[in-house]
């Protein structure tokens, strides 16, 4: 792995992400939640989505990671549109990773078992998922509970987990929907850094709802939302 | 690994739930088998009874049971001379009573009858019988549980009779029969001058067509049948055979609702899960398999169990005394192969909806409730 820190929110490179005029509503279009919102994300970029709670920053995450479909719009993950079906399970397992608030992972499973998952789900070989668990692991100080339920860890370490379970299949990108928010204020900047480390050596691009804006502040890129629409986007 | 954890884990969640659905299976392959198989054999004992060394049997037109078909015994004379018979026996059968033992049944036959023609004298000789009145002859069973021996009087319905042999046949169900003279039997029946059927013999297998169609010209009241179509057509068996396996379908029916309940019930507090699952790229189909392979661990288990425990049903039933002769029944692979087959049926269509629920599982709505 390449330490390639290259400021890349200053270089041009390619754009991994887009939304153009994307909309969406609910039942039968009552509820609007994302009014055209156009957005785009460059590769290696991490790019803090702010905004008040309910202004769509989660509908727009979903959208990007293939687990909904705009109601109008095109939504482009490298260069290719997601659709349904066999495009966005191929999204799922191997362009992009999800991390959430809650750390969603099955509680009497192990560690190790549940970030077995998404390799289980993809077809990779047993020995080679191993060795990519063990590298992270051991990047997020978690070795020695590989074994341990996820009902023994700690608020902390059940994130890392989920966060180690979201880069198991080597995600280009990573999707991440307050990945703090259910944690204390100590604990929440530890793991923030955490995940700007990981995603700095893998040279991952990161879009990260928040409405912290002191994490955001560290991302290379700060997008306002307001309404279910993109109202500033600013380099930090 | 991490699917057949996931499968287990979740079962192992709710043991009681999975529990109760594997003893709903576990029943329903035990009584199908233990219902399935001791039929068979009374069938088969049954038919093998009224073929011995004979190819037709010839009673009644339209009689739904052989017990009260009645064969004159001028017919019996005149089917006896035709030229291509080689041997026909008449046979009357009736049920009769001792004190302990509610059904006996009663073989009237006639000395040259093959039953008593073949059968293993262990006690007594075959020239005795029909040379005096009053006098039985009993399988190896009866004797055992009237508790008789030659010299011994026994009361059977209203008459005594003195035992003059004890015969061991090949079949269950006559050895726990008693013999008599047809004379005695159509006497003590108040049958006379009947039999209930007529076992047939030819000379040659061709004359059997032949031998068919003189007997529906000559006696029209009379049918004759190949033992294979009276396995078919007889209405005794055909009931029989038809109750047990619908008394069987009906339990692997509830024990498939049983399952049915399980998994969706494992679905419905699971959905969360189900989401995670989603969004770590399992397909529609892994997760269908999940759900199906959580119901086809359940009837597995419940498969083996009730094998288990139908096998030991029969061997216990064959321990009980007054059923010696009536439940002689050895399990019939062929049996296992169909019980097994319905079980798995039943295990994947009680994963059916479940497994078709979970996979319209949506992961963003799914996720959003807490
Ligand atoms: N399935 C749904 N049906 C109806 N409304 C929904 C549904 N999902 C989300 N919403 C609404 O969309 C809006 C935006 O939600 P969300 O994207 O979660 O906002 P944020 O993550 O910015 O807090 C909210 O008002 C929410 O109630
Ligand atoms: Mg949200």
């Amino acid at each position: 792995m390449s330490n390639c820190v290259l400021t890349p929110a200053l270089k041009k490179t390619a754009v991994v992400v887009s939304a153009e005029d994307v909309w969406k509503s609910y039942d039968d279009e009552t509820i609007q939640v994302l009014n055209g919102v156009d957005f785009e994300a460059r590769a290696g970029q991490t790019v803090a989505l702010c905004g008040p709670s309910g202004c769509g920053k989660s509908t727009l995450l979903h959208l990007l990671g293939g687990l909904d479909h705009p109601t109008r719009g095109r939504v482009t993950v490298n260069g290719k549109p997601v659709g349904d079906g066999q495009g966005s399970l191929h999204l799922l397992r191997h362009e992009v990773g999800f991390v959430f608030q809650l750390h969603n992972l099955i509680a009497d499973l192990t560690l190790e078992e549940n970030c077995l998952i998404p390799t289980v789900a993809a077809g990779t070989s047993r020995s080679v998922a191993l060795e990519r668990l063990r590298q992270l692991t051991e990047r997020t100080g978690l070795t020695h509970r590989l074994k341990h339920r996820i009902q023994k860890l700690s608020g902390g370490e059940r994130q890392r987990t989920a966060l180690c379970r979201a880069l198991m299949n080597r995600p280009r990108i990573l999707l991440a929907d307050e990945p703090t928010g259910s944690l204390d204020e100590r604990t929440s900047r530890q793991i923030f850094d955490l995940l700007l480390e990981l995603v700095a050596t893998e040279g991952i691009t990161l879009i990260m709802a928040t409405h912290d804006h002191g994490l955001a502040q560290k991302c290379d890129r700060l997008v306002e939302m307001r309404d279910g629409r993109i109202c500033e986007s600013s380099l930090t | 690994m991490i699917f057949l954890k996931l499968i287990l884990t979740n079962l192992g969640r709710h043991r009681i739930r999975t529990l109760i659905s594997v003893a709903g299976i576990a029943f329903s392959v035990a009584a199908m088998l233990t219902v399935v198989t001791i039929l068979q054999g009374a069938v088969g004992m049954f038919s093998g009874l009224l073929s011995a060394d004979s190819q037709i049997l010839v009673f009644e037109r339209n009689v739904s049971d052989l017990f009260f078909s009645s064969v004159p015994d001028a017919a019996v004379k005149d089917i006896q001379g035709w030229s291509m018979v080689q041997h026909a026996n008449p046979v009357l059968f009736g049920v009769v009573s001792s004190l302990d033992h509610p059904i006996i049944t009663c073989f009237g036959v006639t000395p040259e009858d093959a039953r008593i023609h073949d059968a293993a004298w262990l006690a007594g000789t075959r020239s005795e019988f029909g040379t005096g009145a009053n006098q039985v002859v009993l399988g190896e069973r009866a004797a055992e549980f009237l508790n008789a021996k030659v010299g011994s009087k026994v009361s059977i319905g209203h008459g005594v009779f003195s035992v003059i042999g004890i015969i061991r046949t090949k079949n269950g169900f006559e050895d726990g029969g008693v013999f008599m003279p047809l004379r005695s039997a159509q006497n003590f029946f108040h049958k006379e001058g009947t039999s209930s059927v007529l076992t047939v013999k030819l000379k040659s297998r061709n004359d059997q067509a032949a031998f068919k169609s003189q007997v529906k010209q000559r006696y029209p009241a009379l049918i004759a049948l190949q033992d294979q179509e009276f396995d078919r057509s007889y209405s005794q068996f055909r009931i029989l055979k038809a109750t047990a396996w619908a008394v069987g379908a009906c339990g692997l029916l509830l024990g498939g609702l049983g399952v049915a309940n399980t998994m969706i019930m494992s679905v419905f507090t699971r959905i969360r899960e189900i989401a995670i699952l989603r969004v770590n790229g399992f397909s529609n189909g892994q997760i269908a398999a999940m759900i199906f392979g959580e119901s086809g661990v359940v009837s597995l288990i419940g498969t083996v169990a009730g094998l288990l425990i139908g096998a030991a049903a029969i061997v216990a039933l064959k321990l009980i005394p007054a059923l010696h002769g009536y439940v002689d029944a050895d399990i019939q692979p062929l049996v296992v192969v169909a019980v097994v087959f319905l079980a798995c049926l039943t295990g994947i269509a009680g994963g059916l909806y479940p497994a078709f629920y979970a996979m319209r599982i949506r992961a963003v709505e799914a996720l959003r409730f807490e």
